[in-house]
């Protein structure tokens, strides 16, 4: 493997003993992706920052204790704790000890304190073709496809090693010629409404992830008024269903301005044709159970984190259901980060959302920290992500809804549904 | 009579064990709890299986990037898999297996097997990794049928000439 002075320098420990350790593990990571030298990343996405674990507290506290810092601006993705409102939150102590303690790490390193997964939604948003190194699934297919960033999957601990080192194999999606789409999917006769429906891009989303494979989709045609929320919502759904890293969208996303450019003038290795059927078996797979009715025990927000759109819109269908609150034995959750928080905070929206019964947390969320009651066996979510996760992480039923939806639901305590969930509200 | 593999180690190391074989890409986040090795994602059929001392075989990981953090908090804990054999490389896979050699000295063997030879194995096969990246299968003591290759399109009923979890396709990382 080709390196340079720097790379041989950190590699023997000439900048220490973490930087060293970061520099093995990037090396070695090179070697299991056949890639013959390293290449320079300028930002990083700290995905690792999110689990607690033994090994995540040892490892970073390895690091710190080795003098390593990062090189490069890094934003730290959610972590395990809401680090100002955690005692408002039924968090064990020991938990928020050592979770502290993990913070506190990659803090020490110099990363931005962010703590979100939408690292796109505020401050170091990547630029078009940036060369960066991110973890957080939704956050990669994000940058990649929406903003044409360059990363490939980071996967925890490799991310702070990129950090620390601004170095990355020289391979995948960091290359023009890997980044051409391969797949095509074809939108069939799906209406105007259906497209502009809040489940259309979780259940797209969702649809992709098996559909694509690791190959990297081409959609014909997203709507081209798409907003940041809506691409968010399948691109996190994609990267759950499947791994997908990279998607284009003809006309909308920065890399596909035609179909023969999203393609790189190749054909297409395989066409797909989607219609509405596929959506709607691909809608009814989010949910576990669905009856109408049907008891819930929690509603899950902000999956990935709330952005400041969707708290006025989730303001707004509050306020469409005069005088009601949340029913008694429901806990209503809304994750979301520190900058989407205070631009909230700015308006009466947060207002509204308290006096319904919703509980806001920052910096974390209901899979790394143990904020939703153990007892609970249902729980309701408008996102494709925490309806995918939700059975194996958490150990409940899940039903997939409209914001609309949940709204309703919380306020009754059983799930209460729009009568399509092809409409807006 | 044995059958020899050869493939690539992203992860040296020897291992034995039954095959524990998964027709689709698992995600390790969801996918496995490192305190007890069991698969508790429903979605997947191993669900409820356990992949502690198997010789795990599956085309590819997939999903979140946490994987690597939950297989190497397994590989710690001592309810890893012996070694995990892809079709396909998976850096997040071969990620956790390096963080744990580099943090405790300890290790899974993680290898990437040519089609056919990932093909030779069946679930419940005797498997022996080597630090080369060759294998054995004593195909004597087999019990299960080969699981790969028949996912389909989709869970949604897509049309498609080709399965996206077929073994075809190109390396795209």
């Amino acid at each position: 493997m080709k390196l340079s002075d720097e790379d041989k320098r950190m590699l023997d420990g000439g900048r220490g003993e973490g930087t060293a350790l970061a520099m093995r593990i990037v090396v070695r990571m090179a070697s299991v992706q056949q890639a013959d030298e390293l290449m320079d990343v300028t930002a990083a996405h700290i995905d690792g920052c999110g689990l607690l674990s033994e090994v995540g507290v040892a490892f970073a506290e390895r690091l710190v204790s080795g003098g390593a810092r990062v090189r490069v601006p890094t934003t730290l993705n959610m972590g395990p704790l809401d680090l100002k409102n955690w005692r408002a939150f039924d968090v064990p102590k020991d938990f928020a000890e050592m979770a502290i303690r993990q913070g506190r790490a990659y803090e020490a390193m110099g990363c931005v304190p962010t703590w979100t997964c939408a690292p796109y939604q505020g401050y170091l948003t990547p630029r078009f073709g940036q060369q960066i190194a991110w973890g957080e699934s939704n956050a990669i297919i994000y940058a990649n496809s929406v903003l044409g960033a360059r990363t490939n999957r980071y996967g925890d601990y490799i991310d702070i090693c990129a950090a620390i080192t601004g170095r990355v194999p020289k391979c995948g999606l960091h290359l023009t010629e890997n980044r051409r789409g391969q797949v095509l999917l074809r939108l069939v006769d799906i209406t105007d409404e259906v497209l502009s429906s809040e489940a259309f891009w979780p259940a797209m989303g969702h649809l992709l992830g098996p559909a694509a494979g690791e190959r990297i989709p081409v959609i014909d045609a997203l709507p081209a008024n798409a907003t940041d929320d809506q691409l968010k919502a399948l691109g996190a759904a994609a990267a759950s269903s499947g791994g997908v890293a990279l998607f284009h969208a003809v006309g909308l996303t920065p890399e596909a301005p035609t179909l023969e450019a999203a393609f790189g003038g190749r054909r297409p290795e395989e066409t797909i044709d989607i219609r509405q059927a596929d959506l709607d078996a691909a809608l009814a797979d989010l949910s576990t159970v669905a009856d109408e009715g049907q008891a819930i025990d929690a509603v899950v927000l902000g999956c990935p984190h709330f952005s400041f759109a969707e708290f006025v819109e989730l303001a707004r269908l509050i306020e469409a259901e005069p005088g009601r609150t949340v029913a008694p034995g429901v806990t209503f959750i809304v994750a979301t980060g520190e900058s989407s928080h205070a631009l909230a905070a700015r308006s009466p929206n947060l207002d509204v959302i308290r006096d319904f019964g919703g509980r806001i947390t920052l910096d974390t969320c209901v899979f790394h920290c143990p904020i939703i009651p153990p007892e609970a066996k249902v729980i309701m979510t408008n996102s494709g992500k925490c309806s995918y996760y939700a059975p194996g992480e958490l150990g409940v039923e899940v039903v997939f809804g409209s914001l609309a939806d949940c709204v309703r639901s919380a306020a009754t305590g059983g799930v209460c549904r729009s009568a399509s969930p092809w409409t807006s509200d | 009579m044995d059958k020899r593999l050869k493939g690539r180690p992203l992860v040296a190391g020897a291992a034995s064990g039954r095959a524990l074989v998964a027709a689709t890409p698992l995600s390790l986040w969801g996918g496995l709890d490192p305190a007890t090795g069991n698969i508790p994602d429903r979605r997947h059929e191993l669900c409820g299986q356990c992949m502690t001392g198997r010789i795990f075989v599956m085309p590819t990981g997939k999903g979140s990037s946490t994987a690597s953090a939950i297989l190497a908090e397994s590989i710690r804990n001592g309810t890893a898999p012996a070694a995990i054999v892809l079709a396909r490389t998976d850096p997040i896979v071969a990620l956790g297996a390096i963080v744990a050699d580099e943090m405790f000295g300890k290790t899974v063997p993680v290898v990437v097997l040519p089609k056919d030879d990932y093909n030779a194995i069946a679930d419940g096969d005797q498997v022996t990794v080597e630090p080369d990246g060759s294998a054995t299968v004593a195909t004597e003591t087999g019990t299960g049928t080969a699981k790969k290759g028949t996912g389909t399109c989709s869970a949604f009923g897509l049309r498609s000439s080709q399965s996206p979890f077929s073994d075809e396709r190109k390396e795209t990382s």
